[in-house]
């Protein structure tokens, strides 16, 4: 079945392949001079911003580029055939046979209406010709090796009835089915969790160890990158700018764009007071104005005359090193030095005089939603969404929440905001009661406690302007007299480093990234004491997104703000937050400061997140600890410990019968398990440097 | 942090003239939309200058030239009293698109049908936002009130408003506001219930505006698109509606030319060899209708190329 090819053969080359998308101003060239090749057995990590043409390349490769794209020039060479100009019939076949794709969507991928097995074993029916029997047994022999429990059970199942991490495992099942040759997957984890990202990265380099597949991966996350590539692509603006093997891109970087997202992302272990983050400036240029001389030359530190006038060709500077850059080896060479007008985010606020009494304190809070009866007289039942949780916030410093999806993190910052009422607990806000919705609160008290949307394209209402949406919240709070509104509003554009000629634009002409920064003004326009921040960078990218925390932290030390601060991403929350509350199923598991969370002791859960989440460091080890399961559902917890269903250091029976203890560690942290501290003390750190850079 | 976002080029926000020429600019690039336009505005200009248009006066009487062909004298021919089809139609338009008489010496511009919408889009509109955005029993109580309205039959329930109130224009817009509310309210109401999912909607609440100003400031212009389209769909339904209340008796009253009544009169003739009095008022409700309900279609398609 495996075609005879020579082992180092290239299974797919790519050579200056140039695509373009027609519309009705003319041809946009989408992706330019794009070169490279995946042999047997490696992975190629391709990453980029949003919009850089990473997808556009995994389309060209199986020709799915839709109505209005097309391949301009350039060879797809897979397996010695040139897959450029063929007729559809003969790409099909090999798109069915020998290359597989894995999307971002797992619900795209599957026909919802059909069940898992039949639209598995279709693949073999159709194209190995395979009996209903014969293939059904190789379905759940392949679900077996993606480790999904009870596979001949799912095999009956549809779509909908297993969960996100599961349909993932079902697609990459499908996509081996046919033993391809090459597997394109294009964002595989981003809709997943950590941990079950985590499990579902394994499981490639597993299948990869096995199957010996070529694999190109896309993905916008350096961390995830970092983790699974051997060699990486870097794109910028459609053109490929630095190629090399994983460990040089992330170390020794020859390019400045790649240099500078080094430096955009917080490793882990960094903290907003030893180190800070440097955005790139300026922005990524539209393909249809790209810059004559090198595309990045606009927005590069080390630009020279030259740079602007000559288009750099990828070459290559060391053996196996390619940059798309006239001087990377001087570059390389130099020290980077931030530019002479960055002025870092500096100055603690005074710590001892603000640090006597929370400003916000939060007991037992419980918020429930009603769901509706599964019977028709039945009782009631409730989400248990937040269900005694305690935490307080101290006057100028950042308490962050992290945490899976569906533990009720976002449900605790709206009841604190108002935005749900609730159930029970006590809520305390500079002495006041606020145990009630937004509606029924104070004035003074709804200006002193605003927040910052994770979605930039809904924070803004898109009818009105930018100085009209900011100018509503200073009238509505009286910050400043009405004649005086407008000067205010300029103010505050300048302070996020957006200037007065975004006072008239309206939100369609801002990108995700200004979104953002005017959802952040409006936010502080009443100079609120309070701030919670909903991920308020999790859908920007990288160069982006240190921006924003840059604006962030810059904010909280001018005005002594206080702030809450969702966020999925661990290396964001450890940068960037003071202390530190883990959630698991509407309970806080483990709080504490930052250096403590992400030192021994762990709270199990704690181990296992920390043990999962993606590092962009090829050098970063982590402890291999696997969640099994799925977070339980949150109408009927677990009893006794929430976590016990999939702990891996389960004690026995008492973790399912009694709620465990509050455990304060020598840290300082608080870690809600039954496991003694001292035995929890014992584990070993979940991160640690690797002395050489070897690959995995 | 100093690091500014250079190299952006200075884009204003488009005059409100410029937005205006780019909202006509996506009219005209359907070809569906320009021909619905050309239909409505003929039959808006057109009655504005009727004097212009016709020498005949709609209500008088030519007894050499009953039931006539048309003719050079007569481009449309004339009715059983020896009345110009052309004028009764140029002036019975009048009623539809362009005024509202109140009383004998007053009147309002706009037409009939379009009133009768516009009242039917502030009452719908505010029963939509109400029961979308405020939920609960406020909307378990409007839309059961508004579902029983539904189950009616549109006509019979025009019949009912009219013989109950009496025939006169402004009757009429009363009855066309009441049969549309409904569909009104239901339609703003799905488009509420997406919107107020957004978070500028949460933003706006943080800020402790009231529940009037989320409704009729935050969400409502954003669901202005697909509320236009419908209002011009509902436009030729209320002309529909209206020449079937005239056939049927219940219009104006003669002789004012109304088209509905137009069509009746003329009907009984129609087998003697004579059908023009009733063929050319049915036509003119025809293109009118369909002339709104290209427009509309165009508008939506192009509106949604965009999106």
């Amino acid at each position: 079945m495996i075609p005879d090819y020579r082992p180092r053969v290239p299974i797919l080359e790519v050579r200056d392949l140039a695509i373009a998308y027609e519309t009705r101003q003319g041809d946009v060239p989408a992706v330019r001079g794009v070169s490279f090749d995946i042999r047997r057995g490696e992975t190629l990590g391709i990453v980029g911003e949003s919009g850089c043409g990473k997808s556009t390349i995994a389309f060209g490769v199986v020709n799915f580029l839709g109505q209005n794209g097309k391949i301009v020039s350039g060879n797809i060479m897979f397996q010695g055939q040139d897959l450029v100009g063929r007729p559809e019939g003969d790409l099909r076949k090999i798109r069915g046979d020998r290359i597989a794709m894995v999307y971002q969507d797992p619900m795209q991928a599957l026909n919802p209406s059909m069940r898992l097995g039949d639209q598995m074993s279709e693949v073999l029916i159709v194209h190995r010709g395979m009996s209903k029997k014969a293939a059904e047994a190789k379905c759940i022999q392949m679900l077996e090796r993606v480790y999904m429990p009870d596979p001949a059970n799912v095999m009956r199942r549809y779509p909908h009835q297993i969960s996100g991490g599961q349909q993932q495992r079902v697609v990459i099942a499908m996509a081996l089915l046919n033993d391809p040759a090459l597997l394109i997957m294009d964002e595989p984890t981003t809709a997943l969790d950590v941990t079950v990202e985590a499990a579902v990265l394994d499981l490639i380099a597993d299948l990869q160890r096995d199957f010996e597949t070529a694999i190109m991966y896309i993905s916008h996350n350096l961390g995830v990158i970092a983790r699974v590539a051997d060699r990486v692509a870097v794109m910028y603006a459609g053109a490929m700018v630095e190629r090399a093997s994983v460990s040089d891109i992330f170390l020794r970087p020859y390019h400045p764009y790649t240099q500078g997202l080094m430096r955009c992302v917080p490793r882990l272990g960094q903290n907003k007071t030893d180190s800070y983050l440097y955005p790139i400036p300026g922005k990524v240029p539209s393909p249809k104005t790209l810059p004559t001389g090198c595309i990045f030359e606009p927005r590069c530190a080390f630009a020279r005359p030259d740079c602007a006038v000559t288009r750099p060709p990828l070459r290559e500077v060391k053996p196996g090193h390619w940059a798309r850059c006239l001087f990377a080896e001087e570059i390389a060479q130099q020290e980077w030095r931030p530019p002479a007008d960055f002025v870092p985010p500096s100055g603690e606020p005074d710590a001892d005089q603000r640090d006597k009494k929370p400003i916000l304190r939060v007991e037992h809070a419980k918020t429930f939603y009603t769901a509706p009866s599964k019977r028709l007289f039945g009782r009631r039942q409730y989400v248990k969404a937040v269900d005694d949780v305690s935490v307080a916030v101290k006057s100028g410093r950042t308490l962050g929440i992290v945490g899976e999806s569906g533990c009720g993190k976002s449900t605790l910052v709206k009841t604190i905001v108002g935005l749900e009422t609730p159930t029970g607990g006590a809520f305390e806000f500079m002495g006041i009661d606020i145990a009630v919705p937004v509606a029924r609160r104070d004035l003074q008290v709804i200006k002193n406690l605003q927040m910052v949307f994770q979605n930039p394209d809904s924070t803004l209402n898109p009818s009105f302007s930018v100085g009209t949406q900011i100018g509503r919240s200073l009238r509505r709070f009286n910050v400043v007299p009405p004649q005086q509104v407008r000067a205010e509003v300029i103010r505050l554009l300048d302070m996020m480093k957006l200037g007065e000629r975004y006072y008239d634009r309206l939100p369609r002409q801002l990108s995700g990234g200004e979104k953002q920064r005017v959802g952040i003004a409006r936010a502080i326009a009443g100079r609120p004491e309070l701030v919670l921040c909903d991920e308020p960078v999790s859908a920007l990218d990288v160069s982006v997104q240190a921006a924003v925390l840059n604006l962030l932290l810059d904010i909280q030390r001018q005005m002594g703000t206080t702030l809450v601060f969702i966020a999925h991403d661990l290396s964001v929350v450890r940068f960037f937050c003071d202390t530190i509350a883990v959630m698991y199923l509407g309970q806080v598991v483990e709080i504490g400061t930052a250096e403590a969370i992400y030192a021994p002791p762990y709270h199990p859960y704690t181990e296992a997140l920390l043990s999962a989440v993606p590092i962009p460091d090829p050098r970063v080890e982590q402890s291999h600890v696997r969640l099994s399961g799925s977070v339980p559902s949150a109408l009927n917890p677990p009893s006794g410990c929430r976590f016990h269903t999939r702990c891996p250091h389960k004690l026995g029976e008492i973790c399912e019968t009694q709620t465990p203890p509050w455990q304060i560690a020598e840290t300082g942290q608080r870690i809600f398990c039954h496991i003694p501290i001292a035995e929890l003390s014992k584990m070993n750190s979940v991160i640690t440097m690797k002395e050489t850079s070897n690959a995995r | 942090m100093a690091v500014i976002e250079q190299g952006v080029q200075a884009i204003t926000r488009p005059s409100r003239w410029h937005r205006a020429w780019r909202g006509l600019a996506t009219l005209f690039a359907s070809k569906t939309a320009v021909i619905g336009l050309i239909i409505v505005l003929f039959w808006i200009l057109a009655p504005i200058l009727a004097p212009l248009l016709t020498p005949y006066s709609p209500t008088a009487q030519d007894y050499k030239a009953q039931n006539a062909a048309p003719s050079a004298a007569h481009i449309l021919g004339t009715d059983d009293l020896g009345r110009d089809i052309w004028s009764r139609l140029l002036y019975g338009a009048r009623v539809v698109l362009v005024i509202l008489p109140i009383g004998e010496h007053f009147w309002l511009p706009l037409g009939t049908a379009i009133w009768g919408v516009l009242l039917g889009l502030i009452i719908g509109a505010t029963l939509g936002l109400m029961g979308g955005y405020l939920g609960g029993w406020i909307d378990e109580v409007v839309m059961r009130l508004l579902d029983a309205m539904m189950a009616f039959p549109v006509i019979l329930l025009y019949m009912i408003i009219i013989a109950a109130v009496g025939a006169s224009a402004t009757n009429v817009v009363l009855a066309i506001a009441i049969v549309g509310t409904p569909g009104i309210a239901r339609l703003v109401r799905s488009l509420t219930l997406d919107i107020r999912t957004r978070d500028y909607i949460r933003a706006a609440e943080l800020r402790g505006e009231s529940a009037f100003h989320i409704m009729f400031v935050e969400i409502l212009p954003n669901a202005r698109g697909p509320i236009i389209i419908d209002a011009m769909l509902r436009v030729g339904y209320a002309i529909f509606a209206m020449g079937t209340l005239g056939f049927l008796g219940l219009g104006l009253p003669p002789p004012s030319p109304d088209w509905g009544s137009m069509v009746a009169s003329g009907r009984r003739y129609i087998l003697s060899g004579s059908p023009w009095a009733a063929l050319w008022p049915a036509l003119a409700i025809a293109t009118l209708v369909v002339g709104l309900n290209l427009l509309a279609d165009g508008l939506r398609e192009e509106s949604l190329r965009y999106q």
